[in-house]
């Protein structure tokens, strides 16, 4: 999966890698100019050049032309964000058999978006539908549906739908209004209550791709790591897992992987029956869920190894 | 049917009766404000705590992301629709009892309106982006329909309220015994545009006073929709309703027409104005409230009854809290609040105007209790369930920064309509000078 991944995207990556360096090197020299020569325009040279240090540490040299104010760079990298990854459609499948409520697919994501340790994008759950059916784990992370409510009733179109699939939030747009979160029928979304108090690491700007920083009165969800899809990387979620329940690939290549197995999409869905949660709400997720049949774990495996605040979450949990 | 007798009142009388208040300001008023102005102090100090702290000073949290603010919002916003749509039918309609009470229920439209939106600026998390709204529109947006609904709407009532009031500044520019301070008496030189009183004036008047009454009701009617809007096109159970348009209309005009009876019973005892606004005006609104309560309270029981009859486990879910959880909420607003008002004033012998007056806090109330259990216990009754050990994030109470707002929110609206029946007479002179005649019942 990886190697026909980078093959078939392997010059856009390239572009956005050099892109990404040239990001860097704006935010690295701090006073306010950069160069993104390293992008490969064809623009006019003064033939002047100008000697920058790029993120991992090299002496560059920039045609002086080609220096725009980090400004700009910041505004270029959001609508960058808000286009996406054009000639993909992101999708994941989530193995409700496999699932053992390991969490560790919420902490990579904490740690991987700087969260404070009460938010959680990727949330569990533990579901029964009535009680004469079983109980299940239900990792839940944004569905990033193809009509997606909250992007809908966005006021100031802070929250938006990209050409790959991903439903984004621009923090620095978000009016904190709160409707997205009424708006999404699957509690997705998470508010800053109060100031999530995260440094953002030196040499980093604010992007709506990793999320990072999260800023007190708006709204916060998954975001599908699109800051590593555009790397060619894995969502942290997925890398994370220890049981391999999360799958993740692109609907136009019809493949998922787990990281250790890759799939075809329309096989597994057919095999094991895959489907989509609340199908009937319409709003077509791009998450998918295969049945918990024949189960790797007893799905009391689940609470035998986490602590006490985490396992009374559940004490109530049973048929609705 | 009220055994009348005309009396003819000259603009001398009314002046003479409606004055003093404008003249005068009494020790009373001066307290009552102080008290109001303290307790928007402390709505002050809980807004500073709420920005400085974050949010997560209110009792909002994630599955309950709008709490008091919102039903406060759309309960002023009730409120004032209501005024919008009291005053324009009963000025169209020319409604001969309507004189004295008329220009309480403009009143009404447009301090309510002001209020409404504070509420929604205290709901946002960044109120610093606010601007966003106007400079980043989304015209997908619920909010954005809202947005251009109010700022239109409050435009159209100032406007409405103000062509009112346009004769009366006049008529008090031109009254020689009016012992005011000269910045008042200059204040109404300016407000009243140089009107004389001539013919055409009157003619111009009368015909743009018309045309804002019927756009108002109109604008009114599209307001409050869209507002239900917000709620009624999420995927919500208990919000994705067809009928929460008109249901929310009915709502309002019910809660205005409570608020209106409660007002006329305050001017009335505190300016004295017995023999202004009668028993009769108290009936007849009354009757009018008993018309919309019937109204309302169907709305209410084919919503509900339609959601608990069916098995759709959402809906379910939300009337078993709804009979549970919210048990005594929901008698109160839904049963009692609508019931009670409708005895007591269906019955000649309980029509009293204290009686009626009772009756219509209780429908205000309920009415306002109606509105936060229609946000509340569908924000708790999510698609998946609640899973967390934190209370505050599976049941929502509000806290005293919210109750403060709340009661400062109140209190400005006390001292607003304070301040305006110090310039303003509180019953339309003009109006009540047509013709140089009224019709007092006895």
């Amino acid at each position: 999966m990886k190697e026909k991944k980078e093959n078939l995207s392997e010059s856009s990556s390239r572009r956005n890698f050099l892109k990404k360096v040239g990001l860097g090197v704006g935010a690295v020299s701090l006073v306010g100019i950069a160069g993104n020569s390293v992008i490969g325009r064809n623009k006019s040279k003064s033939g002047k050049k100008i000697k920058l240090l790029s993120p991992d540490g090299k002496l560059v040299e920039v045609d002086k032309d080609d220096i725009k104010p980090a400004k700009e760079i910041v505004a270029e990298m959001k609508s960058e964000a808000r286009k996406g990854l054009t000639g993909r459609k992101f999708i994941m499948v989530i193995d409700l058999a496999k699932c053992k409520n390991a969490r560790k697919c919420v902490e990579a994501c904490q740690e991987g978006h700087m969260l404070p340790k009460d938010h959680e994008w990727m949330k569990l759950y533990l579901l029964q539908d009535d009680h004469t059916t079983a109980r299940f784990w239900f990792p839940r992370p944004c569905f990033h549906c193809d009509k997606p409510m909250c992007v809908s009733v966005c006021p100031v179109g802070a929250t938006y739908k990209r050409d790959d699939g991903i439903v984004l939030i621009d923090n620095q747009r978000c009016i904190g209004c709160k409707f997205c979160m009424t708006g999404c029928p699957y509690s997705v979304r998470v508010f800053n209550w109060k100031d999530p108090k995260v440094k953002l690491p030196a040499g980093q700007v604010y992007d709506p791709e990793t999320g990072i920083p999260q800023v007190e009165g708006t709204v916060g969800k998954c975001i599908f790591c699109a800051d590593k899809l555009r790397k060619n990387e894995l969502p942290r979620c997925v890398s994370a897992c220890p049981m391999g329940v999360l799958y993740f690939g692109d609907l136009l290549e019809d493949t998922v992987t787990n990281g250790n197995e890759t799939v075809r999409f329309s096989k597994l869905m057919t095999d094991r029956a895959g489907y989509r949660f609340r199908e009937d709400l319409g709003t077509l997720p791009s998450v998918y869920y295969l049945p918990p049949t024949q189960r790797s774990f007893p799905v009391e495996s689940g609470l035998e190894d986490s602590d006490e605040s985490v396992k009374g979450r559940y004490k109530n949990a049973g048929p609705r | 049917m009220f055994g009348n007798q005309e009396i003819m009142l000259t603009e001398k009388k009314l002046l003479q009766d409606l004055t003093p208040e404008i003249e005068t300001t009494g020790i009373r008023w001066y307290i009552t404000f102080l008290l109001f102005f303290l307790i928007f102090c402390v709505g002050i100090y809980a807004l500073i705590q709420q920005i400085e702290k974050g949010h997560i000073v209110t009792g909002m949290r994630d599955n309950v992301v709008w709490g008091l603010y919102i039903v406060n919002f759309i309960f002023f916003m009730g409120l004032s629709y209501a005024g919008a749509l009291i005053s324009g039918v009963l000025h169209l309609f020319h409604t001969g009892w309507r004189k004295p009470v008329i220009r309480l229920a403009e009143l009404l439209t447009v301090i309510s309106l002001v209020i409404g939106p504070f509420f929604i600026f205290f709901c946002i998390g960044r109120l610093d982006r606010l601007p966003f709204l106007v400079i980043y529109p989304r015209i997908q947006s619920p909010i954005t329909w809202d947005v251009i609904a109010i700022s239109t709407d409050l435009v159209g009532c100032f406007l409405f309220l103000y062509l009112a009031l346009i004769e009366d500044f006049a008529i008090l520019r031109d009254y020689s015994d009016l012992h005011v301070k000269p910045w008042k008496k200059k204040a109404y030189k300016i407000l009243s545009l140089g009107f004389t009183g001539t013919e055409k004036e009157k003619k111009i008047l009368s015909n743009a006073r018309n045309v804002m009454a019927a756009m108002i009701i109109a604008i009114a009617i599209i307001v409050y929709s869209v507002l239900a809007w917000i709620f009624g096109v999420t995927l919500q159970p208990g919000w994705h309703s067809t009928i929460f348009g008109p249901y929310f209309v009915i709502a309002a005009v019910f809660s205005g027409t409570g608020l209106l009876i409660i007002l006329m019973w305050i001017y009335r005892k505190v300016y004295h104005l017995e023999e202004y606004i009668t028993k009769r005006h108290f009936v007849n609104v009354g009757v009018l409230l008993t018309i919309i309560a019937a109204f309302y309270g169907y709305f209410t029981f084919s919503d509900y009854l339609t959601k608990w009859y069916g098995s759709i486990k959402m809906d379910s879910m939300l009337i078993d809290k709804l009979f549970h959880d919210y048990y005594a909420l929901f008698i109160f607003a839904n049963y009692i609040g609508i019931l009670l008002p409708c005895i007591i004033i269906a019955f000649p012998r309980f029509r009293t105007i204290r009686n009626i007056t009772i009756a219509a806090v209780i429908a205000v109330t309920a009415l306002w209790v109606n509105r936060y259990i229609i946000v509340i216990p569908t924000l708790e009754t999510p698609f998946l369930p609640i899973q967390d050990t934190r209370p505050d994030w599976i049941r929502y109470s509000p806290t005293w920064i919210e109750w403060s707002l709340t009661l400062a929110g109140i209190s400005v609206y006390g001292m607003l309509f304070m301040l305006v029946s110090k310039i303003a007479p509180i019953i339309s002179i003009s109006e009540m000078k047509e013709e140089d005649k009224i019709e007092i019942m006895k």
